[in-house]
């Protein structure tokens, strides 16, 4: 049980959590290692909340659960601050600035839809998200393709998807399954199961976000 | 109709590994076969939602959520898509802070990692070229998006610029080029 003199200082932390992540909020643009920099910066450096070292365990658990690395990260953050209460405050604080803005992007956009100068803008925007996803999928395959059965996972995967009409689900369950298959059987042969790529001496903070999932 | 939103949301967060971009095209599948939207609202409102800070899915389930049931449907679906991360990474923060050490875990993300890859590669297919057929494939449209397409793809990796910086200078080729 904790003890009161700790719930009172937890529920103390609870306004400043808010607003340390409504200010981050709008920068969590593009997603990915960029923002782990910021909440580092604002978590760790501006306001000494968090030691340096807790931000990989942040960014292990963080990667680790559905979700944008973004909120994952706030809620990670919120609640070693201010337990269940200080996490859903987190989450709530760095999901209201983007709820609103795309909210105001979609309300300014259907004020102006009959234009047809804005379809095409709108139609340029839709090509750079593409290639964007695009971009995701590629540092996503480049963190996580290195041998034979992870290609073939996502290979078959890519197939699947494309020329049947088969539920995502059912991908998302086989692939974990598999690959836990897979590292069963080399451990019984007495292999060494390898189960992420060899790191080319990068840093590893540039392989941090898509590297785990 | 909020039930039914925060529900549907949040089974999709539950799948949303990777960030969310693998689950765009579930979101698509499963308002479309709802009725709630066609085609060309869904890419309109992935455009819009690729256009905001934060996640694309998350973005996409508040634009979803707002056209169904106003305000109050996009706080349902917003709350949906996010209250599964929400809950799993206290579990996770309280009970597995050291995960990845474990090999167990490892081998279980060495066979979903490749799945997401392949998701996140067929929601771009999909959400960029969807809607063509083999003969509309050949048109100004479809090349005047490769080719916008192609120049953000050399601005971010060759030139670092800003994602948002790529959408708005897109958004300029696209009132040029359409």
């Amino acid at each position: 049980m904790k003890l009161a003199a700790e719930r009172r200082a937890e529920l103390r932390m609870l306004p400043q959590i808010f607003a340390a992540f409504l200010k981050i909020g709008p920068s969590t643009f593009g997603g990915g290692y960029a923002m782990i920099a910021t909440i580092e910066k604002e978590i760790v450096e501006r306001r000494e909340w968090m030691h340096r070292d807790e931000m990989r365990d942040m960014v292990s658990v963080a990667g680790s659960a559905p979700g944008g690395v973004a909120v994952n990260s706030a809620a990670f953050v919120g609640y070693r601050l201010g337990g269940l209460a200080g996490a859903a405050i987190a989450v709530i604080g760095i999901t209201l600035p983007t709820l609103a803005i795309v909210l105001l992007l979609s309300l300014t956009f259907s004020f102006f839809r009959d234009q047809p100068k804005v379809e095409a803008a709108l139609k340029g925007v839709h090509a750079a998200v593409t290639a964007l996803i695009m971009l995701a999928a590629w540092k996503m395959a480049r963190t996580s393709l290195f041998d034979a059965v992870s290609f073939g996972i996502a290979a078959v995967s890519l197939g699947l998807l494309l020329l049947t009409d088969i539920h995502s689900l059912w991908l998302i369950a086989a692939g974990p399954i598999l690959g836990f298959t897979v590292s069963g059987i080399r451990r019984m042969r007495g292999m060494e199961p390898r189960t992420e790529p060899e790191h080319k001496s990068q840093n590893e903070q540039a392989m941090l976000p898509e590297y785990y999932i | 109709m909020l039930g039914e939103l925060f529900i549907l949301f949040f089974k999709v967060g539950c799948m949303a590994f990777g960030g969310g971009y693998a689950v765009m095209s579930l979101i698509q599948r499963e308002t479309m076969s709802r009725g709630w939207l066609d085609a060309a609202d869904f890419r309109e409102i992935g455009s819009l939602a690729g256009m905001a800070p934060g996640s694309i899915a998350t973005n996409s389930a508040t634009l979803i959520g707002y056209n169904q049931a106003g305000l109050a449907g996009a706080a349902a679906a917003t709350a949906g898509m996010v209250l599964p991360s929400l809950l799993l990474v206290v579990v996770l923060a309280a009970f597995f802070v050291r995960l990845h050490d474990n090999g167990a875990v490892k081998a279980v993300f060495y066979g979903l990692r490749p799945v997401v890859a392949a998701l996140i590669l067929y929601a771009g297919i999909h959400f960029g070229f969807g809607e063509q057929t083999l003969h509309s494939l050949w048109s100004w449209q479809t090349a005047g998006m490769l080719l916008i397409g192609v120049g953000c793809l050399i601005a971010i990796v060759r030139y670092k610029l800003h994602p948002f910086a790529v959408i708005l200078l897109s958004a300029a080729a696209g009132i040029i080029l359409f």
